[in-house]
């Protein structure tokens, strides 16, 4: 029983690594009814962006303050030069420039900061502590204490001020907000800053776990089960999708792993995606898309 | 006719053309409206009336012509310029933010006025928090001339539809907009909710002294409400004048009105 709860525990921290990296997609989503391709790029050049800094010796504080500005830039630079020039085309023209951007993303942070592996020390312990026998990862642990926090401070972001109303309206209907005076390129600007921050704490959480290097924006194929079981429009969606998957993965591994030959973790997630997919296409939170014909 | 403080018109249209991949939607209209006038445009489906109400705020860019709204000059409007002057607008099948309370709907409604930065509001500083505090009583007091305080907590999805109708012109009026164009303002409903909904914007018009334009089918509830009544056809102007010339205009009657106006004059 204690293995089951150990495991059990240790996939649900696990996953709300991967909730973290769905958030983000959710956010530009839910704003802009893109699918960012480039959100593991973003996650990666935030990473490298912080680990590069503190490696010229700059204190960890300046180095976050300094990638946050440099993502702000990119967030602007962005919209300005890649979604504001393609306004009003198919879901699929942006996909495609979302593709193209991680290319580049990817293609200038390492050709500036180098593409070797990076290790990223946050100065947290990787020591187990038992509850009863149970034993419980302290790093999953606190990475789970601050996907939580992130959840709390978005949901205020989102419920409590103005900009999070006219978000939600942006959201929401598009033609509407504008014709209210929203400035829709200052809300895809913000959304974009907000998606990258969160690529920043994802980075830096998954960078300590594994090192900071390219394969860093692979991750986004681990948020796309996430988002097919939670659904691609809320936040919610990612966290329980993100749980899911984590629990998932980490029960199959132990119980059901010794007799496939183990590996089970490489694909189970998207097997259980399928499963969802058939049941229910919009995911658990999505919201159903309902067309007139 | 209502009484003009100002002679220069609210809005005039000039030889405004709009056409989709060569079909023309719109030719060489031109007409005005008056300021504090409610101007009603009635014609057919396709007659190109929803078409006019998007070049006017800044949806569809003309092909030729000119907009003049309170004597600035425009060859084209943008959206967010057209909301800032202060064009407030209402959709057909309204264009609600649904998944939001009736509150944050109104609340919305005052992005224009909102002039905090960015920074201020992040961090929450007193300008924001200000301004915040401020939009939030101004949301309540628009919720009560429209009697929808009680739904303030509602999502705006649930409401009946009549009572949606109401969220979105009391959203758009949270603006506190100089010209409001509603598109339909009435389809869709019962008769009831019809006679709510014109005595609004009737009240609108009189009160808050709001040019309105206005698209509708319902002739009766046109002749009654408007003050001046521009009718299309095929994208051109059959007729412009007072409701009581509308209604008598032979072309008018032959084209559109038909034997619905032999109910009206009865």
């Amino acid at each position: 029983m204690s293995m089951f709860v150990e495991t059990l525990i240790g996939g649900l921290l696990a996953g709300t690594m991967y909730s973290l990296v769905a958030i983000g997609f959710v956010l530009i989503y839910k704003a802009s009814g893109v699918f960012n391709y480039a959100q593991g790029s973003l996650l990666l050049f935030a990473a490298l962006t912080f680990v590069t800094l503190t490696d010229q010796g700059v204190p960890a504080f300046g180095a976050v303050a300094l990638t946050i500005a440099l993502l702000v830039a990119t967030a602007i630079a962005i919209e300005k030069l890649l979604l504001r020039p393609l306004t009003n085309r198919s879901p699929m023209t942006l996909f495609m420039a979302t593709l193209g951007l991680s290319y580049v993303v990817e293609g200038a942070a390492q050709g500036i900061m180098g593409s070797q592996v990076r290790a990223l020390n946050l100065g947290i312990d990787d020591l187990p502590i038992f509850l009863g026998d149970i034993m419980i990862s302290q790093f999953d642990l606190i990475a789970a204490g601050v996907a939580l926090a992130l959840v709390v401070v978005l949901s205020l972001l989102f419920n409590r001020t103005r900009i999070g109303i006219q978000l939600r309206g942006v959201a929401d209907d598009t033609r509407a907000a504008l014709s209210l005076g929203i400035d829709i390129n200052r809300i895809w600007q913000i959304v974009w800053t907000v998606a990258g921050l969160v690529g920043l704490v994802a980075g830096l959480l998954w960078g300590a776990r594994q090192g900071v290097q390219f394969s860093l924006s692979l991750v986004v194929l681990k948020a796309l089960p996430v988002l097919i079981i939670g659904g691609f429009t809320s936040i919610a969606g990612a966290i329980v999708g993100g749980l899911i998957v984590g629990a998932g993965e980490s029960l199959a591994e132990t119980y059901v792993g010794p007799f496939l030959g183990g590996g089970i973790t490489s694909w189970f997630a998207y097997a259980l995606a399928l499963v969802f997919l058939f049941i229910r296409p919009a995911g658990l939170f999505g919201e159903r898309q309902i067309e007139r014909v | 006719m209502p009484m003009r403080e100002d002679p220069l018109p609210a809005l005039e249209v000039r030889n405004v053309s709009l056409s989709f991949k060569g079909v023309k939607a719109i030719s060489d209209l031109t007409f005005q409206v008056e300021r504090q006038e409610i101007c009603a445009l009635i014609g057919p489906n396709g007659a190109g009336k929803s078409s006019l109400l998007n070049i006017l705020n800044g949806v569809y860019v003309p092909d030729s012509g000119e907009i003049v709204f309170e004597g600035e000059h425009f060859r084209r409007m943008h959206p967010l310029e057209a909301a800032r002057r202060g064009i407030g607008r209402g959709f057909q099948n309204n264009a609600l933010f649904s998944g939001m309370s009736v509150l944050d709907n109104v609340i919305a409604g005052l992005s224009r006025h909102s002039r905090a930065t960015l920074v201020e509001e992040a961090f929450r500083l007193p300008r924001a928090r200000g301004e915040e505090r401020r939009f939030r009583e101004r949301a309540h007091e628009v919720l009560r001339l429209f009697d929808l305080e009680r739904h303030a907590a509602t999502l705006v999805g649930t409401l009946p539809y009549g009572v949606q109708k109401k969220v979105e012109i009391a959203r758009a009026i949270a603006a506190e907009p100089r010209l409001l164009l509603l598109d339909e303002p009435l389809a869709g409903m019962n008769a009831a909710e019809k006679q709510e909904i014109a005595a609004v914007i009737a009240r609108l018009n009189t009160e808050l002294k709001l040019t309105i334009v206005l698209i509708e089918h319902d002739i009766g509830i046109v002749l009654k409400l408007a003050h001046h009544v521009v009718v299309l056809d095929y994208g051109r102007k059959l007729a412009d004048g007072p409701p009581e010339a509308i209604r008598d205009d032979p072309d008018v009657i032959a084209a559109y009105l038909g034997s619905e106006h032999a109910e009206i004059a009865a």
